[in-house]
């Protein structure tokens, strides 16, 4: 048994040893593995847990994860209990003490914007809630901003040899990010004010940024997916409260916003959500140039 | 071996804290700064975005299973046995009352308890009012490199559904192997070790050391170690809509008088014990698909078992003097048993699932004893087909037909209709 460990930490040493060149990144969502490519570069190695086609609610902690979990330096996830159904099992089994919640190698993104739709009333009647507010942050490019900040000085903190180059990094993108965001402000200015459909309560960023106005949701609740009952009272809403458009993420099914694009005569859009979510979607710049087109579309 | 262990934690944590302390260059402290200000301008900018806080937000995280259950057997679950496999009264098997029943209902209690240690307790609730400890552990978080210390009472981490509780089972019952080789679920009073490999693919090992009071064990007054497990776990993705684990594990126990009655070749019920070795292995591979990774809408998942027991020692037939017929004599048993189950989600909220349960009665030699005990050669089997709706994560109504043949010369149609809630935290489930 001794030998047998004493050999088993050997190994687990050499292994370490071999870690510490560069920064071993473990980002929940794909929006946090794009922006740790933008402020990292090649000091930085990246795994990606979940794709744009997963409902991120509802992921599991497979065994890859864990796999993973235990050889990262940096946890970086949105946080506000998007993970709650698998994270926290991941990490407690990851035998990781420097990814745990309480460490700087764990980052939630949440925690560094303002959060909208935080319930007043907690009551799992009223569907998939999430105490901490709503935690699709990535919608709004001045959320990304604003985690960029905190995200790159959490970097220079545990990776301290590569400070400067990921600050030289942080002006650079904060710098293109701005010119993005006036230039998506003034693309998107014909979206202001216009009635939209969601399929699930996943916009409420996006719509504060672009002053889109969301009159129903697919879902009859949070999480649950949308019935023929819900639908027909949405369209019921419609005939007296018209929208512009139907919109859903990528990972939604595309059946119910068909199905009421089609009698409701209005269009469905399908943004990205995060990136990969859409061909265009490669990186934070094309998902917010895609998303920003398929609204305009629908508008026009 | 602690020792060893929290030598490799603290040259961790030292190796770490250097990495840290490295003095950074001015011109990066310059940045940094410039980084401060923009993030206290942020600060400013917007309200407080941390959720408030209160003594309430100490508060472990409680949860509570409900479960109830219909049962209904076309035979009287009072002599329900498997042929051929006698286990203790104490173990728990077969299919359980007829009709409306309360099922196990669960309390659980759990808490990181400092930033080094995390804990737990899991009360679970029978329907005949009695209650019992499930699961009260601590274990380790703070270790590094892939270690995890385990203490206290749990499932052990053998095969693939054993240290799983049984609402997030997909059948209402255990397979049969682990009713009969396990007495449903192998909890122990144990310490465990586990290590994560370094690797790309997921590869766990781990051992345990414990009392060994339950089924195959026995309960024993004695310093040292009753109970010994050790298990290997592999798994990973293969593109990235299937992900699989595959594993094999050992338990070792040394029973001490552990008791079971059978009905002798002369027609009496005997109590008879046994005291000797017993070697499980258990090899355990389940495979998941789910289109794109996302299990929202379809997804499939395959499980398997196969466990097979090998017993020596001595058996004592008539043990407690009933018949005036006691007598002891060398025993030794190669047993095996399997099962396989499919569930299919094949749209929202609804599954479905069958599963096929075989055990093979092997060789089994009684000694002197092969005069008053029998020997079947029978090999019990069942087969079940479930249907379940799950309207949220926390909740689920299922539906389960069995037709067990666990009894020779006896075919039990069984049908279950049962309920299985959580309210309260929500709990993240293992893989």
């Amino acid at each position: 048994m001794k030998k047998f460990l004493i050999a088993l930490s050997t190994i687990a040493a050499l292994a370490f040893s071999a870690h510490v060149a560069a920064l071993d990144v473990f980002a929940c969502e794909p929006e946090w593995a794009a922006l740790m490519l933008e402020l990292g570069g090649d000091r930085v190695s990246i795994y990606t847990a979940t794709n744009a086609f997963q409902d991120p609610h509802q992921i599991q902690a497979k065994p890859s994860l864990l796999a993973k979990a235990r050889r990262a330096d940096l946890v970086v996830c949105t946080g506000s209990e998007l993970e709650i159904g698998w994270l926290p099992v991941v990490l407690r089994q990851s035998g990781n003490d420097a990814v745990q919640p309480d460490k700087p190698g764990y980052f939630e993104a949440a925690n560094y914007v303002q959060k909208l739709e935080v319930p007043t009333v907690l009551d799992r009647a009223a569907g998939d809630i999430h105490p901490g507010g709503n935690p699709h942050i990535q919608t709004d490019p001045h959320n990304i901003a604003r985690v960029a900040t905190a995200l790159a000085q959490r970097l220079t903190e545990i990776d301290p040899a590569n400070a400067a180059y990921y600050q030289a990094r942080y002006r650079d993108f904060a710098a293109r990010w701005e010119a993005a965001m006036q230039r998506w402000d003034k693309e998107a200015a014909p979206l202001r004010g216009a009635a939209i459909v969601v399929h699930h309560k996943a916009f409420a960023y996006l719509e504060n940024w672009l002053g889109l106005k969301e009159v129903a949701q697919l879902e009859p609740k949070p999480g649950v997916e949308p019935t023929s009952a819900h639908l027909a009272e949405v369209l019921d809403q419609l005939q007296r409260q018209p929208a512009k458009m139907v919109v859903r993420a990528a990972y939604n099914d595309d059946r119910a916003s068909a199905w009421l694009a089609e009698r409701a005569k209005i269009p469905a859009v399908v943004v990205p959500f995060t990136v990969g979510g859409s061909d265009k979607a490669k990186d934070l710049f094309g998902l917010f140039d895609d998303t920003v087109q398929r609204l305009l579309e629908a508008v026009r | 071996m602690f020792r060893h262990l929290l030598c490799m934690a603290a040259a961790a944590a030292v190796a770490g804290s250097s990495l840290a302390a490295e003095p950074a260059a001015t011109d990066t402290d310059q940045r940094l700064q410039n980084v401060e200000q923009r993030l206290e301008r942020l600060e400013n900018a917007a309200p407080s975005a941390v959720p408030p806080a209160s003594a309430g937000s100490f508060n472990p995280a409680v949860s509570l299973i409900l479960s109830g259950i219909y049962t209904d057997l076309s035979h009287d679950p009072a002599d329900y046995r498997i042929t051929g496999f006698p286990v203790p009264s104490a173990a728990e098997i077969g299919p359980g009352r007829r009709g409306f029943s309360l099922a196990e209902s669960e309390l659980g209690v759990y808490a990181n308890i400092d930033p080094y240690f995390y804990g737990g307790l899991n009360y679970s609730l029978h329907p005949d009012d009695t209650a019992s400890v499930e699961e009260a552990f601590i274990q380790t978080i703070a270790l590094s490199n892939g270690f995890a210390v385990k203490a206290g009472r749990f499932f052990s981490g053998i095969g693939y559904l054993n240290s799983q509780h049984s609402h997030v089972w997909d059948f209402a019952d255990a397979p049969l192997v682990y009713q009969a080789f396990l007495g449903t679920q192998f909890g122990d009073d144990a310490v465990q070790i586990k290590w994560l490999a370094p690797t790309d693919t997921f590869l766990e090992i781990g051992a345990e050391l414990g009392r060994g009071r339950a089924y195959p064990g026995s309960d024993r007054d004695g310093n040292g170690v009753g109970a010994g497990t050790l298990f290997a776990h592999l798994g990973g993705d293969a593109g990235v809509s299937n992900s699989w684990r595959a594993g094999l594990s050992l338990l070792n126990t040394s029973p001490q008088d552990r008791e079971f009655s059978v009905t002798d070749l002369a027609g009496n019920d005997a109590t008879n014990s046994f005291s000797g070795h017993s070697h499980t292995w258990v090899a355990d591979a389940v495979w998941k698909y789910a289109p794109n990774g996302n299990p929202v809408y379809t997804n499939f998942k395959l499980q398997a078992e196969y466990m097979r027991r090998h017993e020596d020692g001595d058996v004592t037939y008539d043990s407690d003097g009933a018949l005036g017929l006691t007598n002891t004599a060398p025993f030794d048993a190669k047993q095996s048993g399997w099962y396989v189950q499919g569930v299919y989600q094949f749209m929202p909220y609804w599954r479905i699932g069958l599963r096929s349960d075989r055990l093979d009665h092997g060789t089994v030699d009684y000694g002197a004893n092969d005069a008053n005990l029998p020997l079947y050669g029978y090999n019990p089997s069942r087969n079940s087909v479930m249907a379940d709706y799950t309207p949220s994560e926390f909740s689920r109504i299922r539906l389960q037909l069995s037709q067990d043949k666990a009894r020779r010369g006896v075919t039990d149609r069984e049908l279950f209709l049962q309920y299985q809630m959580s309210l309260g935290a929500h709990g993240a489930h293992a893989y």
